[in-house]
């Protein structure tokens, strides 16, 4: 245990320290001594002595630290004299650089209003630079039809097999298991109303116009999303990006462009083939619980499922690996050169992504029945 | 220059003749990398110009700036050379940007160029294939690989051992002998500092500006202030 002492001269305060200063051990409280500093009178020197000290580590250190940042607040000379050396060596050590004035971070005090109103500032400039970044992405295809960039196809094929065959069996296995719950939630209600023949509308309509692209929306974008905004957080962080404006590179041509076409290209294709899989868990289902064939389901889809209902699936395949691919690029730029900065690069564009690829399903849906589509 | 409403630097002003080899030197955290951004492009200053042949680089127009900067070559302190190429795809990007070669001459030059910075038959490794030092000088060569009539240097010693790092400056010498190179550096590394340098600047963070210029062994036997003397001789006696 490490106890305190003090022996009040005329002008001087001596501290005696005893027993164990370290970690484990059980310090006396500060406030004491504060307190002694606060109340006697004429003080102009504090010395400490450590001879009974029995045993020490950082906390002893600490301890004398605070002691004279204590005398500096009250204008008193700390007398170092009766210190053993080694401990005088570590003391001088921890002022030796003073602080320094301009390492204090602003942190600045705000009320509530203050708050919500900077986040909002905040979310609209955020807002602003994605709208600007979509657009260099367009200007930078535009570049492309008109020959006046072009695109590393090595990269692009790449970056397709990643994002495309590679993704295949996670598409397959939520695709089938969306196809069979639709179906199963169906067969159960529809038994009900003696509707249960019209499963095969609600698996057909749901998974090619909405869930067949929404769910390999999700998929990609927590697949896909994520990965482009590693690479390229990464890729900023070592420098890669800086590399290649200082050789007059555009990085969106270089780097984002063979991305945003891999995912247009590959985006229809993967949500066709969910599309395929979904109907085909769904009619398996069918088959076994409501004995319904795949002749009669197939004709029941007919019915309830259009060329457009196919064709406005596709169509948010495509704007959805649009806004993947702008976003997982765009949050992988905005990250801040650190490991931390590509973790939480990832988390953002993941989030973006999903949140984008439902807002938009919603418009797409909204404007889709304003034209009756 | 400044990040938001923190100030790094105020009032540089220094000239960089043709052929020099200019070091910036300071102690770590003192603004020299920040220097180093604001000179190629990638930061504008708050206030101020940099003149390359008396022509403003700060204010003129993007195309003036693309053209400008490929006159440049950069060394970055890892390299930076992009992962998913090879060290041969990573300098014959530049050739295939701006030059009208055909693939066997862009593949002899790439060759050429990796054989100077001692990389030959390594064309075909990738950069996580290869060590740090390796890497260092496979960026030079990417770096070198316009001809460029400015090199900069980020802290080229840094993370290598002092055989490469030694092999780095006789190389950054002979660029300058042979081709004329204008080289600026920005590094800490004394050894360097008193090997390599014509010239050299020295940015000290207390006031937050350029304190001395000179050459090295003109600042160590008449310093102009105690910071410059305990940074070239180590921290004082």
């Amino acid at each position: 245990m490490a106890t305190i002492q003090t022996d009040l001269g005329e002008e001087a305060l001596t501290i005696h320290l005893t027993g164990n200063w370290r970690v484990d051990s059980s310090l006396p409280d500060f406030a004491s001594v504060e307190e002694l500093f606060d109340t006697v009178e004429n003080l102009r020197v504090v010395a400490v002595t450590t001879n009974e000290v029995e045993d020490w580590d950082s906390m002893l250190m600490a301890y004398l630290v605070k002691l004279v940042y204590l005398c500096r607040r009250h204008n008193l000379e700390f007398d170092r004299s009766l210190l053993p050396n080694d401990l005088r060596m570590l003391l001088n050590l921890s002022f030796a650089v003073p602080e320094n004035d301009n390492a204090q971070l602003d942190v600045e005090t705000k009320t509530f209003v203050e708050r919500i109103g900077k986040a909002a500032v905040e979310r609209y400039r955020e807002f602003l630079e994605m709208l600007g970044f979509t657009g260099e992405c367009f200007a930078s295809i535009l570049r492309m039809l008109v020959g006046r960039t072009s695109v590393r196809w090595k990269d692009f094929w790449l970056i397709v097999q990643e994002v495309g065959a590679n993704a295949i069996w996670i598409v397959t296995l939520v695709s089938f298991l969306i196809g069979l719950i639709i179906a199963f939630l169906g067969s159960v209600v529809l038994q009900r109303l003696g509707a249960d023949v019209y499963v095969s509308y609600l698996v057909g309509y749901g998974m090619l116009r909405e869930l067949g692209a929404l769910m390999t929306g999700i998929i990609i974008a927590g697949r896909t999303g994520a990965a482009f905004a590693a690479e390229v957080a990464s890729m900023k962080f070592s420098e890669e990006i800086d590399a290649l404006k200082t050789l007059g590179i555009d990085p969106i041509d270089f780097i984002f462009l063979p991305r945003i076409l891999a995912l247009f290209l590959m985006m229809p294709v993967l949500v066709l083939y969910a599309d395929v899989i979904g109907v085909a868990s769904g009619m398996l289902v069918s088959n076994l619980m409501l004995d319904i064939s795949v002749p009669m389901f197939l004709n029941g889809m007919k019915v309830a499922v259009a060329l457009p209902d196919y064709l406005l699936g596709i169509v948010k395949g495509i704007i959805f690996g649009m806004l993947i691919a702008i976003s997982g690029c765009l949050r992988g730029m905005q990250s801040r050169d650190s490991a931390e900065g590509v973790g939480l690069a990832t988390t953002s564009a993941v989030v973006t992504g999903i949140t984008l690829i439902i807002f938009f399903n919603a418009i797409i849906d909204w404007i889709a029945a304003i034209y009756d589509i | 220059m400044a990040y938001g409403s923190f100030v790094v630097m105020r009032d540089l002003n220094f000239e960089v003749l043709d052929g020099e080899i200019m070091i910036v030197m300071g102690g770590s955290g003192c603004g020299k990398s920040t220097l180093l951004k604001h000179l190629i492009g990638l930061s504008e200053p708050v206030r101020g110009d940099i003149l390359y042949d008396g022509i403003s680089f700060v204010h003129a127009s993007e195309e003036e700036k693309q053209s400008q900067v490929r006159r440049f070559g950069v060394l970055y302190q890892g390299g930076a050379l992009w992962s998913s190429m090879t060290l041969a795809e990573n300098v014959a990007l530049p050739l295939e940007e701006y030059t009208e070669l055909n693939s066997r001459e862009i593949s002899e030059l790439v060759s050429y160029k990796l054989s100077l910075v001692g990389l030959k038959g390594f064309q075909e490794f990738y950069p996580s294939q290869i060590s740090g030092g390796m890497r260092k000088r496979a960026g030079l060569a990417r770096a070198m690989a316009l001809d460029p009539e400015i090199l900069f240097f980020d802290e080229p010693s840094a993370g290598l051992d002092p055989i490469n790092s030694r092999r780095l400056d006789d190389l950054i010498l002979q660029l300058r002998d042979s081709l004329g190179t204008t080289v600026v550096v920005v590094t800490h590394e004394l050894k360097s500092i008193f090997s390599i340098a014509d010239n050299a600047i020295f940015l000290d963070a207390g006031p937050k500006t350029m304190t001395a210029i000179g050459h090295p062994n003109q600042l160590l036997e008449d310093p102009p202030n105690t910071n410059v003397y305990e940074f070239l001789t180590r921290g004082g006696k």
